[in-house]
């Protein structure tokens, strides 16, 4: 092998200036979150999925009939970071969580608030926090994050 | 005179004859993608004696995301040599799943020898952006989770149901690094006491560094030969005997993070338990993945894990399954092993995963 | 149930910009085409098996598969093989319309890339025009074929199709 040749190199940026269409179901669920709320769907067996989608993500059967879930939920596992990257939704520590909210029957990803990890337990309660009405954009950050319940 | 063992899947043996990968490195900054490519296509068709004349079919397994250009496959195609026109495939998945293709390819009897490919470059990009493209697109890839923190829910999933510790992760990676440091291709390779590794920091608890895959740049490439002609390549080819790839639903919200269905049941459908298992190349990016797979698998503890170090040691994504491939097969080829399990993943949190069976001939 | 769907004016849109920030290296073979760029030359490489000059190289040949690694320095004249004429303005178009864009094929090359045409009104470009490279000043040359700023016609005589048939 001959000695290195010095090599080029250079700074690349890609930027994908997607716009979605949603479709009726995630649509719904995004139209809910612009309201400050969550939606979910009824999957197979009755079951119900948040996000919703238009298939039961398991089996493939369509799914039908919305359902308010949350605001309160569980966290099912959890995730601390301690040094978010600069892309990450919180600029100081947080937990990354799956929350099943009331009445649902999986789990949404989403950010959990909290001062210290030690305040996180997996079983823990947790309310969904939203923007104010007037910065609802209808877009999954108009959910900023779960809060931890008081507990007595 | 050996005879190729009868697989459990399709009617026609197919071997692993010849396996290369390059030494990963955190940057490789001398090679584009063809340069990163042609010694270890070169080496490939050395062991095997043979040239890209002998090859009916060429798969590879990469993704645009990666180099941030887009076809960057077609581009790649300069290393194989494709004149006269060849036959060639690609998938946008570890390039265990073009080995996948591959095998399906040389079911239909009419090609013999195949080419398989994967290459990737997780220094030119942003791997945890890139990656975090994979998610849904609406509700998760806009909060950009990263993949160490998406692991840790798994890890985390697994110690509230009581199946692993923080020390069994590090004593995974403690173990793997330590195998690594035979392993010229690996890419972090020490000697260091689980009790030394728990003292790190976390990256995203309840992973430490330790449990988490290094950033790597490499490629790897095998050929495949179909029926007795294996012979002639190698004295013993590693014949796949079972092969067979399941798949989880893509929102990891409605799955049970803490099993593996999936591998579960492509264990089962390979015949994984079907024999004893001399030595499993599974691929865990993560500490804690290990532990589950290896139990979702079926192995007893009489199997010896990653011996090569595994992706703890080096990971060059789109690559890094079949290396799990190669490392099983040449235990096999090398005589160290008469049967023996490999695994690939793809997807978020171990989404899909590929099984396969890999057996001397008797 | 939920009323979601009830509302005047349902979600029906989601942007979802994406950036990505990438370190891209050229390796061995490109970087060497690049530096000749800077020097105002242009730098191929030859394939050991069939001989074949690839401008600008990857490193390998595509048909042999084997590394590229004789480095061959091209002269500045070249051939049109093909051209278009372009007709259609689009965002970012930086040169008047109509102009020319051709396939060029070096002396010495045994394949083309894509160059502009000058010094010629567009009606009398033609397949086998002999042309050469006018690269910029030399003080704005760089590592990037934007340091050659055409091709303009040298004034030979045409060369016959099938002198580079092969290559079209």
């Amino acid at each position: 092998m001959a000695e290195p040749t010095e090599v080029y190199t250079s700074t690349h940026v890609l930027e994908y200036p997607y716009s979605r269409s949603v479709g009726p179901v995630i649509g719904a669920f995004l139209t809910g979150l612009r309201e400050g709320k969550i939606v979910g769907i009824r999957g197979e067996n009755g079951r119900v999925i948040v996000p919703p989608t238009e298939y039961d993500p398991e089996t493939g059967a369509e799914t039908s009939g919305f359902v308010d879930v949350g605001p309160g939920g569980v966290i099912e596992t959890w995730a601390w970071v301690e040094h978010p990257r600069d892309d990450a939704p919180r600029s100081t520590p947080f937990a990354w969580a799956l929350v099943r909210l009331d009445g649902a029957d999986t789990a949404l990803l989403h950010v959990v608030d909290a001062a210290s990890k030690d305040e996180v337990t997996t079983g823990a309660r947790v309310t969904a926090h939203f923007l104010d009405e007037g910065e609802r954009q209808g877009r999954i950050q108009d959910l900023c994050c779960f809060q931890l319940e008081e507990t007595s | 005179m050996s005879t190729a063992p009868q697989p459990k899947q399709g009617t026609r043996p197919v071997a692993i004859v010849s396996f290369a990968q390059a030494p990963t490195q955190r940057r490789i900054e001398q090679a584009n993608e063809v340069e990163l490519l042609m010694p270890v296509i070169s080496e490939v068709y050395a062991q095997a004696n043979m040239t890209k004349d002998d090859v009916d079919f060429v798969c590879s397994g990469s993704t645009d995301y990666l180099i941030g250009g887009p076809f960057s496959f077609v581009t790649a195609l300069d290393a194989v040599g494709v004149w006269p026109p060849k036959r060639e495939s690609h998938v946008e998945m570890d390039a265990a799943w073009a080995l996948y293709e591959s095998w399906v390819q040389l079911q239909e009897g009419d090609l013999d020898v195949a080419l398989v490919y994967g290459f990737g470059k997780s220094s030119l990009g942003d791997l945890q952006r890139i990656l975090a493209l994979q998610l849904d697109p609406y509700t998760m890839a806009p909060l950009w989770p990263d993949q160490v923190s998406l692991a840790a829910l798994q890890a985390q999933a697994m110690i509230d149901r009581g199946l692993a510790t923080e020390e069994d992760f590090a004593g995974v990676a403690s173990r793997s690094r330590r195998d690594a440091m035979n392993n010229p291709n690996a890419q972090v390779a020490n000697d260091l006491d689980v009790a030394t590794l728990l003292k790190e920091e976390y990256i995203a608890s309840p992973l430490r560094r330790h449990c988490v895959p290094p950033l790597s740049d490499g490629a790897a490439a095998m050929i495949l030969v179909a029926g007795d002609r294996a012979f002639d390549v190698v004295d013993r080819p590693a014949w796949i005997t079972g092969i067979d790839h399941r798949i989880e639903a893509h929102a990891f919200g409605v799955r049970d993070l803490a099993t593996s269905p999936s591998t579960t049941k492509a264990a089962h459908m390979a015949g994984v338990g079907e024999g004893d298992v001399d030595v499993a190349e599974i691929h865990a990016p993560f500490a804690h993945q290990e532990i589950l797979l290896a139990s979702a698998l079926g192995l007893s503890s009489a199997t010896t894990l990653n011996p090569s170090g595994g992706p703890l040691a080096a990971n060059p994504l789109m690559a890094g399954g079949l290396i799990r491939f190669g490392e099983a097969a040449n235990r096999i080829m090398d005589g160290t092993a008469s049967r023996a399990v490999a695994h690939a993943t793809s997807g978020p949190i171990l989404q899909q995963n590929l099984v396969a069976v890999l057996e001397a001939a008797s | 149930m939920s009323d979601a769907l009830e509302t005047q004016d349902p979600v029906t849109m989601l942007s979802t910009p994406i950036r990505l920030d990438y370190d891209f290296t050229a390796g061995v073979a490109q970087s060497r085409s690049l530096r000749g760029y800077a020097e105002g030359r242009f730098v191929g490489q030859r394939c050991p098996v069939c001989k074949k000059v690839y401008v600008p190289s990857r490193g390998s040949c595509p048909v042999d598969a084997v590394p590229t690694k004789e480095e061959v320095v091209l002269p500045n004249t070249a051939t049109v093989t093909t051209f278009c004429v372009v007709n259609v303005p689009f965002a970012g178009q930086s040169i008047e319309i109509p102009y020319i864009t051709a396939s060029i094929l070096l002396d010495g090359a045994d394949i083309t890339f894509m160059g502009l045409i000058q010094g010629i009104p567009a009606d009398e470009v033609r397949m086998g025009l002999r042309v050469e490279a006018v690269w910029v000043p030399k003080e704005e040359l760089g590592p990037t074929l934007a340091s050659v700023k055409y091709f303009q016609p040298t004034g030979e005589p045409d060369r016959e199709i099938s002198t580079f048939r092969e290559h079209l």
